[in-house]
């Protein structure tokens, strides 16, 4: 771990400011994740910005209809919300099926954003890393790749993005709030997230010293009809091989208005409005279901020891629309989601 | 003792506040002052050799005190044998900073002291080191056809009985039989506590070493030999463990180092290892198992044959049981056992809960299980019309064996009577049900222990021995066998452990500790009480005189006949009539080997598990398991019960979760961390349940006890594989259970 300076900002334009001023700086939030990447070695600011003193933590109802959810709120508080668990219990299913109720109490809305991969190679600076060290090679590919990518995956890059609340926010196409040096601005959801391609370094799309101040979520929750499905090895405290956020709009049988994103199968969460016009019109059947789920893999490939997340993904996109269509989940019902 | 006090009743921890409290201090907790801190260096690389070590340019960064590499070493012992420590393998042992020579990946190849933590740890990221690569095989897949027979192996270790009857041939015949590979590979023990050691320089090179170690004295005879100090300046202490489960038999390198440093930069130096190289060292090996079973008409076993290829260093020859059980569980006339090692370029493997007997284990039991579905037979009928009456391998009979009672009972509590015996009979929704079993046997051993009692006055008792609490209840059971034996309140009574200034014992391992430190608490309070007695004869009026000791009981505060207890005298008054601030002695307890040597002394268990299996997506859920124990004496059910639990968690993980994936690419485990090396949580933990099977030996020690650290995990696995056959009718022969194996 290096040497680093530390400063804490009280508002928006301090921490922009002070992050802008020191070379090679960085944002720190809950630290769940970017005190790990120092002390492994990956990651070495010189700087460091806390930000837990921004008043950052409201979450409020938007002028649109929607919510606002402050970049410094908790997940833990994001997850147990009223207005979430009531308006849109897929996040609130989304979020408590990731890391553990520790983490969760300390990691902030905008830093889960702002995880970094999970993949062994990129924590282990004795292998080579596009990653980590652009140009080094990519030790997954040909080495295990278990819990890999199988969509969207580059020559350079095969990580995932390891977020489960981040597959609920693509599936309910919130929008991202930034601050930065240039000024405010917004980036729909599925912008956010990059996928690797010849720069597996850059994870997303934020300007150098951008700060993300919150997301709005649109007025559409899909309350009745939604399913967070994530399987993984065990219980808890264990990243998705695959998940499914999966949202649906009935009129009667029909589906009227679908989403679906996947999460553990790309370097960003995976969402394919392909699919979900798959869905759109048609009657709320297995044959429906699977239809959309085989268009979801049909770009899909495995890299060795990754192969069988295509059928899991396929499998799991069907009985996360199923339990969506049957309006089997409910907000907090974390074993359901744990134990498919 | 036909009536008991404290043996056998359930006993909360005596160390139990202090832990939770945070007033019990770990090796890596202590402060002393002015003291260095230590970081180490870990290879990148599988196998080479070190060119250059920039240390220079560390060394320039104010506050680092020193670069310790093979560069600059100081001369240490010469000899092999003097870093042999007591429970080593056959071979040479790893020598940390000796030489060059890198033989494994993650080897410990430099360590930077400095005045902080944070210190040490920014100058090791930073300090340039330049290898030579070589080439490094670290698949044992590779060395298929290169195993051999391992010489003299370590201490405990049997090699195979050779062949009895006509194994192939009885095969070959067999009205059924089955042959397949089973495997698993490696895996960590990851105890809680990361290895660490606190050297305080006490001046003139006399240290106090603390240090996470499963037997402080293994250590003091390690560090005294190699750094040429004498016993009296070198104490090795070690009062609380967070986890061993083997990990701490043998002297971590973390030790070695702390001590280097200390006697070359003369100041307290402390040493902690980080998570990450909590996998640099021994592990339960990757091994590759065969068995064929066949069975007679009637249902008996034709033949067994079981043999095992498992993985160990360049350098040493690491050896566990891994076949024999299996010509001991069973009848039967027609056995064949190999054992095999190969080399790889790893760290050398290390004991690790019930070490080979969790891995045959699981082999045989899976077999069986496959043999009595080939055969027909329900699984727990086909163990029974195999019931092994004595142990076939050494001709003995067993000193007390009630594994018959233990598939009996768990069988009539799990309910195995539900189970349809065709493979994915049963359901729940979209889940499949599956019920499974197996058992195990472990070894009932005594080693040679040595323990201290000093009565005061005040009527309190303290007792000491080398040994260590790695979590199991020791300090608990000793303070119950002491009070049981002196008839004092459990409240008057302290055990001390963890120091070499105590009598020596043995490590602790192999489930002995109750057995062997046990045995010689009893026997020093005994001692104490023959004192007593006489002290309390020259009372005037006594109303013992004349009684021999075995005519008196210790019950209550009070030693009284026998035969009359309402002649008694208080011990207190004892105590202060002869005038004596206090009575001490110390004695050690042996294995009544004339006792024992005419039987075979064993631990058994049998344990019955249910699955649920999505049926589409292949994940395994452990819906409840019931472990039934046979284990002589149990001292005291909570700890013991407490123990099994712990060992049905681990069986879980072993089935379904815990492997250390190793890239060969690089010849480096990729998982080395808790959060990718995965155990279970409690959201995976359902239903378990032990029930103990009691069992009277008088064979095994003078307590009747036969250890509880270990049996709980045999079978577990198995069971659990076997539960995932009968649920989805798919046989995973390869551990662990990942749901892509079910799909």
């Amino acid at each position: 771990m290096n040497p680093f300076t530390y400063s804490s900002a009280t508002a928006v334009e301090d921490a922009v400011r002070d992050n802008a001023s020191h070379e090679g700086a960085a944002y720190i939030g809950g630290g769940t994740n970017i005190l790990d990447l120092m002390k492994e070695n990956v990651a070495r600011p010189t700087h460091l910005v806390g930000l837990n003193k921004l008043p950052l933590t409201a979450i409020e109802p938007t002028p649109e209809g929607g919510l606002r959810l402050g970049a410094l709120a908790t997940n833990a508080d994001t997850a147990w919300n009223e207005e979430v668990k009531r308006r849109y219990p897929l996040l609130n299913q989304a979020i408590l099926a990731g890391a553990s109720p520790q983490l969760r109490n300390m990691a902030t809305n905008g830093g889960n954003l702002m995880q970094r991969t999970r993949c062994y190679y990129f924590y282990d600076t004795a292998t080579p890393c596009n990653k980590r060290e652009p140009g080094s090679g990519c030790g997954a590919i040909g080495g295990f790749n278990r819990i890999h990518a199988i969509l969207g995956a580059s020559e350079q890059c095969i990580a995932t993005h390891p977020s489960d609340m981040c597959i609920a926010l693509a599936a309910l196409a919130a929008t991202v709030r930034v601050s930065g040096p240039n000024g405010e601005r917004t980036i729909p959801f599925e912008d956010f997230h990059r996928l690797p391609g010849n720069t597996p370094e850059r994870d997303n799309n934020l300007e150098p010293g951008e700060l993300i101040t919150g997301l709005d979520l649109p007025a559409k929750g899909f309350e009745k009809n939604f399913s967070y499905l994530k399987l993984r090895d065990r219980n808890s405290y264990a990243f998705a091989l695959v998940s499914v956020a999966a949202a649906l709009e009935l009129d009667g049988d029909t589906i009227k208005d679908a989403r679906l994103a996947l999460g553990g199968v790309a370097h960003k969460p995976w969402r394919d409005q392909e699919a979900e016009n798959l869905l759109k019109g048609q009657p709320a059947t297995p044959e429906t279901f699977a239809r959309a789920a085989a268009k979801v893999v049909e770009s899909a490939k495995g890299y060795g020891s990754n192969n069988f997340k295509i059928e899991l993904a396929r499998r799991a996109i069907v009985r996360a629309l199923k339990q969506a269509a049957e309006g089997s989940q409910h907000a907090s019902d974390v074993f359901l989601n744990s134990n498919p | 003792m036909s009536t008991t006090n404290y043996i056998g009743k359930p006993t909360s921890r005596v160390d139990g506040p202090a832990k939770v409290t945070g007033a019990a201090t770990y090796a890596a907790e202590f402060h002393v002052p002015n003291m260095a801190y230590g970081w180490v260096v870990s290879s990148p690389i599988a196998k080479g050799r070190i060119t250059k070590v920039h240390a220079d340019e560390v060394l320039a960064i104010p506050g680092v005190l020193e670069v310790f590499s093979h560069e600059n070493v100081p001369g240490l012992a010469w000899f092999d044998r003097n870093y042999k420590d007591d429970v080593a393998p056959g071979g040479s042992p790893f020598r940390p900073l000796h030489e060059d020579k890198i033989k494994f990946n993650q080897q410990p190849i430099a360590l930077v002291v400095a005045e902080t933590l944070e210190l040490a740890r920014y100058a090791s990221s930073v300090l340039r080191i330049d290898y030579e690569e070589e080439a490094h095989e670290t698949d044992i897949e590779a060395k298929r056809d290169e195993g051999f027979e391992p010489g003299r192996g370590k201490s405990g270790w049997m090699p195979p009985p050779p062949p009895r009857g006509n194994p192939d041939k009885a095969w070959e015949e067999a009205e059924h039989h089955i042959e397949h590979e089973y495997v698993h590979g490696a895996q960590h023990h990851n105890p809680m506590e990361m290895y660490g050691a606190t050297v305080e320089w006490r001046g003139d090179k006399k240290l106090t070493v603390y240090d996470k170690t499963q037997g402080v004295v293994n250590v003091q005879n390690y560090l005294t030999k190699i750094f040429g100090l004498s016993k009296d300046d070198c104490r090795v202490i070690n009062q609380y463990m967070g986890g061993g489960f083997g990990s701490g038999l043998r002297p971590q390198y973390s030790v070695f180092l702390a001590v280097l440093a200390s006697l070359e930069l003369k100041r307290s130096v402390r040493v902690t290892l980080t998570r990450q190289q909590m996998f640099s060292f021994g592990h339960r090996p990757h091994t590759l198992q065969y068995v064929k079973l066949g069975t007679n008409p009637d249902g008996t076993l034709a033949a067994i044959q079981h043999h095992a290829l498992h993985e160990t260093s360049q350098f040493e020859e690491y050896t566990e049981n891994v076949v024999n059980w299996s010509g001991m569980l069973y009848q039967c006339e027609n056995v064949k056992l190999g054992y095999q090692l190969a080399k790889l370029d790893v760290f050398t493997p290390q004991d690790m809960r019930a070490p080979g007997a969790a891995t045959g284990s699981f082999a045989l039991e899976v077999a069986m299980d496959e043999m009595a579905a080939a055969a027909g037979i329900d699984p727990i009928d086909f163990r029974i019309r195999n019931y092994a009456e004595e142990d076939q391998n050494a001709g003995k009979p067993f000193s007390s064996k009630r594994l018959r009672d233990c598939y009996h009972q768990g069988a009539a509590k799990f309910g195995w009577e539900k189970r349809n015996p065709q493979p994915r009979s049963m359901r729940k929704g979209n889940r499949l049900v599956g019920y499974g079993m197996a058992g195990g046997v472990w070894d009932a051993t005594q080693k040679k222990a040595a323990a201290k009692a000093t009565l005061t006055a005040d009527g309190k008792l303290q007792v000491s021995s080398a040994t260590a609490d790695i979590g199991t209840g020791t300090y608990t059971i000793m303070t119950q066998i002491a009070a049981e034996t002196l008839g004092l309140p459990l409240e008057a009574v302290t055990f001390k452990l963890g120091d070499t200034d105590m009598p020596e014992a043995p490590v602790q391992g192999g489930s002995w500790t109750a057995a062997s430190v046990g045995s010689a608490v009893k026997s020093v309070c005994e001692a104490i009480g023959e004192k007593l007695l006489k002290l309390a004869q020259k009372m005037e009026g006594s109303p013992l005189k004349g009684a021999s000791p075995d005519e008196v009981e210790f019950v209550n505060g009070q030693i009284r006949l026998s035969n009359n207890p309402n002649e008694a005298v208080v011990i207190r008054d004892v105590l202060q009539a002869s005038g004596e601030t206090r009575l001490e002695t110390d004695t050690s307890a042996t294995p009544n080997l004339l006792k024992q040597a005419t039987h075979s002394m064993h631990s058994h268990n049998a344990v019955f598990v249910e699955v649920e299996v999505d049926e589409e997506f292949g994940t395994v859920h452990v819906t409840r398991v019931l472990n039934a124990v046979a284990a002589g004496r149990i001292l005291n059910p909570k700890t013991a019960r407490s123990q099994v639990l712990g060992s049905i968690v681990w069986g879980i993980s072993m089935a379904l979760m815990e492997e250390t994936i190793m890239d060969h690419q690089f010849g480096r485990y990729m998982n080395h961390n808790y959060s990718e090396y995965h155990i279970p949580v409690q959201a995976d933990i359902n239903d378990i349940e032990v029930l103990f099977v009691e069992e009277e030996d008088d064979v095994v020690n003078p307590l009747g006890v036969k250890g509880v650290g270990e049996i709980g995990l045999l079978g577990v696995a198995a069971a659990i594989t076997n539960a995932v056959y009968h649920a989805t009718g798919k046989r995973v022969r390869d551990l662990p259970i990942y749901l892509d194996k079910l799909l």
